[in-house]
């Protein structure tokens, strides 16, 4: 039995519609992420999920029960917010507790799984401490906590890392990822970022315009994107893409991108290729250029491993035999879709 | 170890999750509010309406229509064409004023200097006090016997005591007081309004105008003031709407007098419909204050949502 | 001219500038004061320099305004008529200002517009038919007719200032407690009330002042001295035939008007923010 199931679900906002019909299977214990850029949809079909937001047509299934008129806190979900929505009246301890008062559930009781939900976080020594008083691990870990005390059947995360700099958002990451897979709560995860999305998922779900494009686990969204749009949203810098003469695209990954003389076994495709411009980033070096008879919207780009960055050998405005191994090549049609060739 | 929590399994009735529904809830909730309103603010105003095209007075109240023959007669009377014309004046001289007043001291509280808090908690007074109160301390200093308006200009020589003014007795110098009065009331409010406006423009705009080279002047009139307008405009439509229709500055000073030459629309209204009991013509002369308000208040709505920045 | 005079010129006219707006501003206060405290024949002397006491300050102003007059029963009546007021101006106008808050489309910002600007409707307009309705509730002459009237100003304000403040106020909190298993109406109160004590603290002390300083209904609607509240008594009843009690209508207006002014100092920025609050980004 799914943990969350979503037969195709479809909001309008008048006449614009924010999710297109989106049908997807959460199974037990698995981490999924809803990865889209800005606009897609994404946090609307959360919400949907939710309940904080009813959907047009659809259905939604939570734990094998049909949810689509009950309210958020009959579904047995537990939603984090972006910036955690803690009660900044109640101490760290009521905050807790909260969810567990309003079931009306016995004091010795919530004491007991309070108790047992700020351990498993080790935030047992915050419980008197008010929101404000705490950094923001802190604030995120007593979220958890409170999403846990209720035993869900699905944890519910609306981008809770946005809000962080740089470097507490890769250790705010692990330490969300080891506590999923600690308690093995199945996790809905919503972002835009495509680096948290690979590192953490157990599966990617690719949404754009309310659509899903692919639901895989991340090496199959990064080796076997379904269209255009995957292959370019997922990996930084992004998938180049070329017009083939007779219609439809060609897509290489930059990495796959190298100088000929560095690729060894044949089954290779040559192209002759001029750098404009170079970025030198330390462990490698990112080139972008033009490439002789074939048209892209973007300059081409190339990671070069740190062989070449040392040696200026490849240098601006000469042209330079580059190829990429057949097997690296990814072919897609005129609509964008990928299509199999040989 | 997660222990799947109970999800719902029996079937629920439509009606168990009502209060949950954001429609019924948002409408419960307004209702009060928009009820009181309505009966009570929404009501009066159509009686009002319904009193000026009858012939309702307090002593025969009936319901007879008479359509537009109380407004006729009225705009007949001579003394009502006075009374609209003080009411422009007294309008639209005292928000002149208080608006420059304004200006310049919310200009001079601009600057940070010792002693600004207290400065400031005395510059609100007239505008914190209730007009009332503060009309009848006027009331005072206007006295013809006892002014001591007139008590300083005899004693520093200005005027003798056979030239000093009978401030309310004169009706040039009474509609000049109550210019004064209200001007007084205001400017506070149009100074905490304007310094309001000035420190919400943002510094970097500023900082752009004097790094591309606009002087003081410059910077005051072409970047600043433009950019506070909106601000003003709200200020001004409260200025205009509570003097347009003001009743107890007239009433407590003047009593509309001497001979009606500081009767306002208000007040006017205030004499025929209440004192003297003729509700539908007293009805007629209030609802002329409607047109101006409402031609005030679309104007300066419209023009605040074009300037917004 | 050199530099240090033009600035010594500079801050001159800058002081003087100061000390003018403050006499003007002040100086009818002071006025006040000081005869509610000066001898009846300190006071009606044209001869005696009035900007001070030429004979020693006296309370009997005071003392005759608490003793003579009906003073002290205008003090309560403008209590009980504030505290009711407020009271239904909370009931009604805090729930009314969050949920045009939460109102999801235009329609919040409409109705909250329109609710606005029924505080512009003039009472020189709508006294006349609400005398008529007064009377027929048989609450002519009464303190109660206030009661029943001022919301009519006072909702229409607070629920503006509080549209305002709810709407700064992150949904994310009530969406919390909604997902945590508060109902819609559970999260209004055990949320969005708790966190907006600052703001119902506003609207009380503004509720209040505006029923202390109302002047045109309370003429309108009350005769008998007993009945009326301190404004109207202050301005109207302290004249006994032709003559003008000036020691004593100052010493009322001074006491009458003080708790009004130390209201607005402390609240002034944030009713200036409050209807102000769509034109300053």
């Amino acid at each position: 039995m799914a943990a969350v199931f979503t037969r195709d679900i479809i909001k309008k906002f008048g006449e614009v519609p924010a999710v297109n019909g989106i049908s997807l299977t959460v199974p037990d214990g698995e981490f999924m992420v809803l990865l889209g850029p800005s606009g897609c949809g994404k946090t609307t079909f959360l919400r949907i999920i939710c309940g904080l937001e009813q959907q047009t047509s659809g259905d939604l299934l939570i734990g094998g029960n049909l949810v689509n008129d009950i309210p958020p806190r009959a579904r047995g979900v537990a939603m984090m917010f972006q910036s955690y929505g803690l009660y900044p009246h109640y101490t760290v301890r009521n905050n807790i507790a909260f969810p567990l008062r309003t079931q009306r559930v016995p004091r010795e009781e919530i004491q007991k799984k309070v108790e047992w939900a700020s351990q498993l976080l080790g935030i047992g020594h915050l419980l008197d401490r008010r929101p404000r008083q705490l950094s923001g691990g802190e604030r995120q870990r007593v979220a958890l906590a409170r999403a846990l005390v209720r035993e869900p059947t699905a944890l519910l995360l609306d981008e809770p890392l946005s809000n962080l700099d740089a470097k507490l958002r890769s250790s705010a990451r692990q330490e969300i990822r080891q506590f999923q897979q600690r308690v093995g709560l199945t996790t809905i995860y919503v972002t835009h970022d495509q680096v948290e999305a690979m590192g953490m998922g157990d599966r990617i779900a690719v949404i754009d315009h309310g659509r899903v494009r692919q639901v895989g686990t991340p090496t199959e969204i990064y080796e076997d994107p379904a269209d255009l749009f995957v292959a370019t949203f997922v990996g930084a810098p992004p998938m180049n893409i070329i017009t083939r003469n007779g219609g439809g695209y060609i897509g290489f990954r930059p990495e796959n991108f190298l100088p000929k003389d560095m690729i060894e076994d044949g089954g290779a495709t040559e192209f002759s290729f001029r750098v404009d411009r170079s970025e030198y980033l330390g462990s490698e070096r990112i080139v972008y250029g033009v490439m002789a008879g074939f048209d892209s919207k973007q300059p081409i780009t190339a990671k070069l491993p740190p062989a070449h960055v040392a040696e200026e050998s490849i240098r601006p405005g000469e042209w330079h035999p580059f190829a990429v191994k057949n097997s690296a090549l990814r072919h897609f049609d005129t609509n964008g879709n990928r299509s199999i060739r040989h | 170890m997660a222990v799947i929590a109970e999800p719902v399994a029996k079937p629920i009735s439509r009606f168990h999750f009502i209060l949950d529904r954001r429609e019924v809830l948002e409408t419960i909730l307004v209702a009060p509010a928009i009820l009181y309103v309505l009966l009570l603010v929404g009501l009066p105003l159509l009686l009002a309406v319904y009193y000026s095209l009858s012939a309702y007075t307090i002593y025969n109240p009936t319901w007879k229509f008479v359509g537009l023959a109380n407004f006729e007669q009225i705009l007949q009377n001579p003394t009502f064409l006075d009374t609209l014309r003080n009411t422009f004046i007294f309008t639209f001289g005292s928000q002149l004023l208080g608006l420059v007043l304004g200006k310049f001291g919310a200009f001079l509280l601009l600057q940070p200097f010792p002693g600004r808090k207290i400065v400031r908690a005395l510059i609100i007074l007239p505008f914190a006090v209730p007009v009332a109160l503060a009309t009848i301390a006027w009331q005072w200093m206007f006295d013809s016997l006892y002014s001591v308006i007139n008590w300083t200009m005899i004693a520093t020589g200005i005027l003798t005591r056979e030239e000093a003014p009978n401030w309310l007795g004169n009706p040039y110098l009474a509609m000049l007081c109550i210019v004064i009065i209200n001007a007084w009331r205001f400017f506070p409010f149009a100074i905490v309004i304007f310094l309001a406006g000035i420190t919400a423009v943002p510094q970097d705009v500023i900082d752009a105008a004097t790094v591309d080279g606009a002087g003081f002047w410059r910077r005051n009139y072409q970047i600043i003031l433009p950019m506070i307008l909106p601000i003003m405009a709200i200020g001004l439509i409260f200025g205009i709407v509570f003097t347009f229709t003001d009743l107890s500055i007239v009433f407590l000073l003047t009593m509309g007098g001497p001979g009606g030459a500081t009767s306002v629309l208000g007040f006017a209204g205030f004499q025929t419909g209440i004192v003297s009991g003729d509700v539908s013509h007293g009805a007629a002369i209030s609802l002329f204050m409607l047109p101006v308000l409402l031609v005030v208040v679309i104007f300066m709505l419209r023009f605040i949502r074009r300037r917004e920045i | 001219m050199s530099r240090p005079v033009a600035r010594s010129l500079r801050d001159t006219g800058f002081f003087l500038g100061i000390a003018f707006f403050v006499i003007l501003a002040a100086f009818p206060f002071y006025w006040m004061a000081i005869t509610a405290f000066k001898q009846n024949s300190d006071l009606y002397d044209v001869t005696n320099i009035p900007f001070w006491f030429n004979e020693p300050p006296t309370l009997e102003h005071i003392k005759y305004l608490f003793e003579e007059t009906l003073f002290a029963r205008w003090l309560l009546n403008s209590l009980i008529i504030g505290v009711c007021v407020t009271a239904i101006t909370l009931v009604t106008a805090v729930p009314a200002g969050y949920s045009l808050a939460r109102m999801t489309s235009r329609k919040g910002e409409a109705l909250g517009i329109m609710i606005f600007l029924t505080y512009l409707v003039p009472p020189t307009l709508l006294f006349l038919p609400l005398s008529r309705i007064i009377a027929e509730l048989g609450l002519q002459n009464s303190m109660w007719s206030l009661v029943l009237v001022y919301p009519t100003f006072t909702i229409p304000f607070c629920s503006w200032l509080l549209l305002g403040f709810f709407k700064a106020l992150p949904v994310e909190i009530e969406e919390a407690a909604i997902v945590d298993g508060c109902s819609l109406f559970g999260a209004f109160i055990k949320m969005a009330i708790p966190l907006s004590v600052p703001a119902i603290l506003t609207v009380v002390i503004f509720t209040f002042t505006l029923t202390l300083q109302e002047f045109v209904y309370a003429l309108t609607f009350v005769s008998s001295s007993d009945q009326k509240p301190i404004t109207l008594g202050v301005s109207t009843d302290l004249i006994r035939g032709d003559v003008f009690f000036w020691g004593e209508i100052m010493a009322g207006a001074l006491i009458a008007a003080i708790p009004v002014a130390i209201a607005y100092n402390l609240f002034l920025d944030r009713f200036i923010a409050g209807i102000t609050g769509g034109a300053v980004k």
